[in-house]
């Protein structure tokens, strides 16, 4: 274990520092070209406007202004990126860093400076709806042209300095600023969650002085913030990971009762924190929930089987029409008017027969081939329910309307108008979703899952029956995506085709790939993070002023994982192993656990694939 | 090359074509109870396409491949093992991510039945079935001595060296519970001091655990050292089989492997 902590910062100190006169010309080149795009385009399609609206810190930082300006110090901090040789660094930062960030952050500056010059000179607004005299008052503070840009020159020179001087301080001292930074920012993302929760503590007072009237941390409440994030970073640096690694060294019963433990307390926040809390962020909590359920069902067929089904909505529109025929008094053919917990029933033998009558055709191709038939049987589906074929059952275009809510036992009634139940219903099928996918992955089924997910031929040949071992996947995704369906369908009390478009498919795909493929906490931050904090496909989320730039968002967001992490946020440790080989076998190997070749000596190959 | 019971494993003018390409051509094979049989032949002369024929990999033109009296034509991979006869590749091919443990595992997905509500409910059954699984993976992985048991048995096979990887591939092969084994160069790769050992587990394999035994091999060494009989493909054809001792000395062979010209200059020098 010693020798990979020790390993690359310890080195590293052996190491010339950087020459100034060493910049590589072309890559600062490339890099501050790069950035200035990047801000002329993040600013063309007025994100920064909108985010104008949201502050950070009240009268002095928005988010708009933050968004373009940690482009400089981003585009300054990648200039000084260590080069790396058989992953030692091969130089110390030096002034390089510092010469080097400047430069790149004052081209990625002019980028904005000259937008500011094209926006007073021309005006190519047909096209560019953007392209507005708003743009260029935002990016000149409202003091005219040449402020505009002599003030983006320096904003990008000091921002790259910002940026290449990070690469200088001792990593303690970086991670503490990088933390107080990120808390700052967090604070205020998160100030409808944190105001809520402040206040149904009782701690009005507390909230108020925390946050601004009109949004946005105080002054006062952001120096607050940054000087207890950096305290405790400071000092509880390692001590987190630390917890957590003794956590996993226990074995048998008292990592079982860590275990216990973990999920007693995570229980109770959860069953605690909607009674605190008021409607608007139940909402937003229920609606996490039910993306997680979907993400959940999803990362059984794409994280545990491998099976890349690009048509899922399918299923949470059968769960939500199923729901909403069997409970309403208004379905058009049949209306029983079920209890909603005898419709789910139905909702779970119906949803699990769709699987099956979808699933048996497709299963038996492979790869891309098998994606593009579920992307087709997910718009069929759709297309279905909008049919005139089948207005006579599902209403068509109009949908079915006034769902009622569901009743337990008598003693109460969940529907929309009470988001805290609907969370509870939510966190209650989360839970059993946890359970089925955590039995499931370490069960005889789930061993014969992966191995189709590794090698189909090979799977087959040592006797599993890929066909049904696959088909079952597919129809245990689609139980879980029903039970979200059925819920959301009573949640809202009406279902149209509309709400079950391949958007939907794609949005709870990038909650799973974003999250961690085959991670169940993974899939959950994922659906956290995306849902709660910039919104589902028709969900408002903590950035509301986000939700016309959502869908560019999660574009972006999925590129920069794929190239940054490509194992998701929380990735599973099967998945990290599989895409970081090189780096696993190294690691294992200096551990002294990948053995030689007894005589030969050879290197273990790293792939074994054909 | 006693006459008993009905042959294990029987094949009849059996015909694998590539569309056009006659990669098995009219075969006629018998495997007893615990024989081991070697198959040589020059490269492309259909030694592995016999194998995936049989363990149903490629679809079959003509003839018939028996088992135990039935044939197996028809069946899908899996059910082919289902009914007891298990391979390994030629280019090793394990399922690198998962465990050493696991890979034993997964392989006895035939041989036990418990489903998702055992699973689900953590039933006694269900428990019960996953500790012999797990104690029969242990069995499998333990014949080869103690490289692949103890702390390896969790870490991924793809930490594994060369020559483990490929006792992995055959104790994942054991677990399955074969009647028959089809190992396809099992020595390929080796240095000689391994490829000597594996000559020798290849004789345990019989004798310890019953199999018959069907490999391919290129070393020669190994095919004199364990094989009852020797079977010589050429052309997707049955060139020739018996005793190492005959075939090694069959002109055809030696003819098939070496070419027309050195027969010649052999002749000429004695």
């Amino acid at each position: 274990m010693t020798a990979t902590e020790t390993r690359p910062s310890a080195l590293a100190e052996f190491a010339p520092p950087r020459r100034a006169r060493d910049l590589d010309w072309r890559r600062l080149a490339r890099l501050g070209a790069t950035a200035a795009f990047v801000q002329m385009f993040v600013s063309l399609t007025a994100m920064p406007v909108r985010l104008d609206e949201r502050p950070v810190i009240e009268s002095l930082l928005s988010l708009g202004y933050l968004f373009i300006g940690v482009i400089p110090v981003i585009a300054g901090n990648r200039i000084g990126r260590q080069v790396k040789l058989e992953g030692v660094p091969i130089h110390r930062a030096g002034r390089y860093e510092l010469l080097g960030g400047t430069l790149a952050g004052t081209l990625a500056g002019a980028g904005l400076s000259l937008l500011v010059i094209l926006i007073t000179h021309f005006d190519i607004r047909e096209p560019l709806v953007n392209w507005s005299p708003q743009l260029r008052d935002l990016l000149s503070f409202n003091r005219g042209p040449v402020f505009g840009v002599l003030i983006w020159l320096g904003i990008g020179a000091v921002g790259g300095l910002v940026g290449g001087g990070l690469r200088l301080l001792p990593t303690r001292w970086r991670r503490t600023l990088l933390t107080m930074a990120f808390v700052v920012v967090l604070a205020a993302i998160l100030e409808q969650l944190v105001v809520d929760l402040v206040s149904g503590v009782g701690l009005e007072p507390v909230a108020e002085w925390f946050y601004a009237r009109r949004g946005g941390l105080t002054g006062a409440g952001a120096g607050v913030a940054a000087a207890i994030a950096g305290v405790a970073s400071f000092f509880g640096r390692g001590r987190l990971k630390a917890a957590r690694a003794r956590i996993n060294t226990l074995e048998g019963p008292a990592r079982t009762k860590a275990n216990a433990g973990l999920i007693l307390l995570t229980a109770a926040v959860m069953i605690v924190v909607p009674l605190l809390v008021g409607s608007l962020t139940n909402e937003l909590l229920a609606n996490v929930g039910l993306f997680v359920l979907l993400a959940l069902g999803l990362n059984i067929v794409v994280g545990l089987a491998g099976i890349l089904d690009l048509g899922y909505v399918a299923f949470f529109a059968v769960g939500s029409y199923t729901a909403a025929v069997l409970t309403a008094a208004t379905s058009p053919r049949i209306n029983p008017e079920l209890p909603w917990f005898v419709a789910l029933i139905f909702v779970v033998v119906i949803t699990g027969l769709v699987g099956l009558f979808i699933g048996a055709p497709v299963i038996r191709m492979r790869g891309d081939y098998l994606a593009i038939v579920t992307l087709g049987f997910g718009e069929i589906i759709r297309l279905l329910f909008l049919s005139d074929w089948l207005s006579g059952w599902f209403g068509g275009a109009q949908g079915i309307t006034a769902i009622g809510g569901v009743e337990i036992f008598g003693i109460t009634t969940i529907d929309g108008t009470n988001p805290r139940n609907i969370f509870y219903l939510v966190l209650v099928f989360c839970a059993i979703a946890i359970y089925v996918s955590w039995r499931l992955e370490r069960s005889r089924l789930g061993r014969a899952w992966m191995a189709v997910r590794e090698d189909e031929t090979v799977a087959e040949a040592m006797g599993i029956n890929t066909v049904n071992v696959k088909l079952l996947a597919f129809v245990v995704g689609a139980i879980l995506g029903s039970f979200s369906g059925a819920i959301f369908a009573n949640k809202v009390g009406s279902v149209f085709p509309s709400s079950f478009l391949i958007l939907v498919s794609m949005v709870i795909l990038v909650v799973v790939i974003f999250g961690g493929m085959g991670s169940i906490i993974g899939v959950i931050a994922g659906a956290a993070l995306l849902i709660g904090v910039l919104g589902g496909p028709k969900q408002p989320g903590l950035l509301q002023e986000f939700s016309e730039f959502k869908l560019l968002i999660y574009g972006a967001l999925l590129v920069w994982m794929m190239l940054a992490r490509p194992e998701g946020l929380i990735p599973s440790a099967r998945r990290s192993r599989e895409l970081h080989q090189e780096e696993f076998l190294q690691d294992a190997w200096l551990r002294g656990q990948v053995e030689a070749d007894e005589e030969a000596g050879d290197e273990p190959e790293t792939a074994e694939r054909s | 090359m006693s006459a008993g019971a009905a042959p294990l494993l029987e094949i009849r003018d059996l015909d694998v074509d590539f569309g056009g390409l006659k990669a098995v051509n009219g075969l006629n094979i018998e495997v007893r109870e615990g024989e081991i049989v070697s198959v040589i032949g020059p490269n492309g002369a259909g030694k592995t396409t016999l194998f995936n024929a049989i363990s149903a990999m490629v679809p079959v033109t003509g003839g018939d491949i028996r088992f135990e009296g039935s044939t197996l034509l028809g069946l899908d991979p899996n059910q082919v093992t289902a009914r007891g006869i298990a391979r390994t590749f030629q280019n090793v091919r394990l399922f690198t991510n998962m465990t050493i443990l696991e890979n034993v595992m997964v392989a006895q997905h035939c041989r036990t039945k418990r489903g998702a509500f055992g699973a689900l409910f953590n039933t006694r059954a269900f428990r019960q079935e996953e500790d012999e699984i797990q104690a029969r993976g242990e069995k499998a992985l333990g014949f080869f001595g103690s490289r692949l048991v103890g702390f390896r048995l969790n870490q991924p096979a793809s930490v594994l060296s060369y020559a483990n990887r490929r006792r992995l591939e055959i104790a994942r092969a054991m677990a399955t519970q074969p009647k028959l084994l089809l190992l396809d160069e099992p020595v390929a790769g080796m240095n000689p001091v391994e490829s000597a050992e594996l000559t020798g587990l290849i004789g345990r394999l019989r004798e310890e655990w019953g199999f018959a035994i069907v490999f391919i091999e290129h070393d020669m060494s190994v095919v004199r050292d364990v094989s009852d009989r020797v079977i010589v493909l050429n052309h997707g054809e049955l060139l020739t089989e018996g005793d190492y001792a005959d075939v090694s000395m069959d002109p055809r062979v030696i003819e098939a492997y070496l070419g027309q010209d050195t027969i010649i200059e052999d002749a000429i020098k004695s």
